[in-house]
């Protein structure tokens, strides 16, 4: 790839930006562990799927973007949602079904949308906004900007018929999708290993002609970014796309009525993982640097605990969408 | 008036709107250097190239959702399908997300979008060739699905589907492609959403939409010859549909008789009878009768494809048996 990969251990960016890096993840942690609370509540229904132990993914590949690149997701989409910058007011709105929500209560959990970032959703049927992403892309092409669209998806996507078709035709007219396999390990309950014939995902770019593919640490928010970097050089400045597996872990069930462990998976092997929790391991990497005190941490935590309480009061004081928003926003009135 | 064939007339509809619209491409299967299977988009990449006239592989799911993807952010995607049976494997596109995006979004992202091409059956291309999706996409809220049987009406109702802001599903007619009529040289639109009454008559109504306009006429004309009047109404778009024009022709003639192309269950004859017995109840002289094609794959014999097929002998018998004359 373009730029060669970082080998002296040093952190990159400047402190400030780091600190940053760890609010966005910690973020998405808090905002996800108060989801999970609520949904046991009942004040969140339907599927929801939390984010929780991926969130150096969201947050390196993110926090790389323009605000006029697109991004666009699968239904476990809080963590990138709040990346992407969208408010936490917002998104717990949506999660609440109230009218304040970015999808004015229509779409829930797995349906965040945001035009004011170019968020352009979570999509609820695996593999099927693969193509959607190349068709940003393509758009992007068409009108000769240097914008980038970035589809993120879990590792299961990668047996899908559409994602051979839409990454075949990325390839084949070089569209400016980076395309990131959040490899968790698990599609629901069934293991990589009993569903994909091929270990290192990141091989699938091997079957298009000017696709480079890349697999990287999902838990190190540093080498995601370095990643990124590589990819955006080919994406933004080459106009070709990019498939980047990113290995990282989840660390709740696939949804909220599965297990954490048990069933397809050991507590054994759970705790090993998490002792690669990612925002641990960004934490200590800057205590050790210096950069933040338990002090500062504390302080951190508390800003953002008090940032999600804020988001939980204000979808509780948001109110349903009216009777009439049932039938609105079937179909648009205009014609151009 | 010019009289030209219903491919060319909707070639000049993709013409137009290309030229009057940059963001506008046409995007499919042999759509460019084979200038269309069917040739509907004949001379158009050499025109307009071919960033804007796209040869995809064969990736129905895929150059779909291409589309969806780029009208999300501000093209207008005319996505052809070779034809309507190819489309099952893009319904995951269709449905999920072009019809969906702007309600599950709460209003942010309209897509628009046009899918078109050849519906139901043409001649002996038996079960997986032969088959007409109206009822299928006409389910689906958030789709509009217009049905063209003339070539004026195949170039007004192209013309409306591309500068609609909404996802519009035009199905068009392999055996329709070489039908010839007028149509005007000056640019003009047909309103989705509003009927033709294509002949008045104050005996039975007909009402149908598509290729089956063709055989109502048919049956118009033979009919006349025994001084029987029939009210034609070509619906011309199946979603939304055009009541008042169905509920006008029914209490004028007391009698109807819908004709569809495709299967009997769930059809779109099903529900235009619902509209029919919730609105004009006791305007009705006879139960409604529907002619559509058997319940069955379309077989390849000549013979048992005849018989699968609803036809002009069909639609006659069928106006003689809610006029209660003898067939």
């Amino acid at each position: 790839m373009a730029t060669k990969k970082r080998t002296d251990g040093r952190m990159p960016g400047d402190a400030a930006l780091r600190k940053e890096l760890l609010h966005s993840m910690l973020l998405q942690r808090r905002f996800e562990e108060r989801v999970g609370e609520a949904y046991a509540l009942g004040k969140i229904g339907g599927f929801c799927h939390l984010y929780i132990g991926q969130e150096a993914v969201s947050t390196g590949v993110l926090s790389m973007l323009r605000l006029d690149d697109y991004v666009i997701t699968t239904y476990r989409d809080h963590g990138q949602a709040l990346a992407r910058g969208m408010t936490p007011r917002a998104i717990m709105a949506e999660l609440f079904g109230r009218q304040d929500g970015c999808s004015r209560g229509k779409g829930g959990s797995m349906h965040l949308f945001d035009r004011n970032v170019n968020f352009l959703g979570g999509h609820g049927i695996v593999g099927g906004h693969v193509p959607l992403a190349a068709g940003v892309g393509f758009a992007i092409k068409y009108r000769g900007g240097d914008q980038v669209c970035v589809c993120f998806m879990g590792e299961s996507v990668v047996n899908t018929g559409a994602f051979h078709e839409a990454l075949n035709m990325a390839a084949l007219w070089k569209l400016p999708c980076i395309f990131v396999i959040e490899n968790n390990k698990y599609g629901m309950g069934t293991a990589v290993e009993r569903s994909a014939a091929i270990k290192d995902l990141s091989r699938r770019a091997d079957a298009y002609d000017g696709m480079d593919g890349e697999h990287v640490d999902g838990q190190d928010v540093f080498a995601v970014r370095e990643a990124m970097e590589r990819a955006l050089e080919l994406a933004r400045r080459e106009g070709k796309p990019v498939l980047l597996e990113v290995r990282t872990y989840r660390y709740m069930g696939h949804s909220m009525s599965d297990a954490v462990s048990g069933t397809y998976r050991t507590k054994a092997e759970l705790d090993e993982y998490l002792k690669r929790d990612p925002i641990n391991l960004l934490k200590s990497r800057l205590v050790e640097a210096g950069e933040l005190s338990d002090a500062d941490l504390a302080a951190m935590d508390l800003e953002i605990k008090a940032v999600v309480q804020d988001s939980w009061d204000f979808a509780d004081a948001s109110p349903e969408p009216p009777p009439e928003a049932l039938y609105e926003d079937v179909l648009v009135d205009s014609v151009s | 008036m010019a009289i030209i064939t219903y491919r060319e007339a909707l070639n000049q509809a993709l013409r137009e709107e290309m030229a009057r619209d940059d963001r506008v491409f046409l995007i499919g299967e042999e759509v460019g250097v084979y200038n269309g299977a069917y040739k509907v988009s004949k001379g158009l990449l050499e025109e307009f190239g071919e960033m804007r006239v796209v040869d995809t592989p064969i990736t129905e799911n895929g150059f779909a959702g291409i589309g969806v993807g780029a009208a999300m952010v501000g093209l207008r995607p005319i996505v052809e399908f070779m034809t309507w049976n190819f489309a099952l494997l893009a319904l995951d596109q269709i449905v999920n997300a072009a019809a969906k995006m702007l309600y599950m979004s709460g209003g942010q992202y309209p897509i628009p979008i046009v899918f078109r091409g050849p519906n139901g059956a043409a001649l002996q291309l038996s079960a997986q060739h032969s088959q007409a999706w109206e009822s299928w996409l006409a389910h689906i809220p958030g789709l509009k699905v217009v049905t063209p049987g003339t070539p004026y009406d195949a170039k007004g109702l192209l013309k409306a589907a591309i500068r609609d802001d909404n996802p519009v599903i035009v199905l068009e007619g392999e055996m329709l492609y070489n039908t010839k009529g007028e149509v005007p040289e000056e640019d003009y639109l047909v309103p989705i959403g509003k009927a033709d009454l294509k002949r008045e008559g104050s005996d039975c109504s007909i009402i149908t939409y598509g290729k089956m306009v063709l055989v109502a006429m048919k049956a118009a004309d033979e009919l006349a010859k025994e001084g029987i009047k029939l009210d034609v109404v070509d619906l011309r778009t199946v979603r939304p549909m055009d009541i008042e024009a169905i509920t006008t022709s029914v209490r004028k003639t007391n009698r109807a008789v819908v004709l569809e192309e495709g299967w009997e269950v769930a059809g779109i004859g099903a529900q235009i009878v619902d509209y029919i017995q919730r609105d004009c109840f006791d305007d009705l002289d006879a139960p409604v009768v529907r002619v559509h094609q058997a319940d069955v794959p379309m077989p390849y014999a000549k013979s048992l494809e005849k018989s699968a097929k609803p036809d002009l002998a069909k639609t006659i018998a069928a106006v003689r048996k809610v006029m209660y004359l003898p067939t």
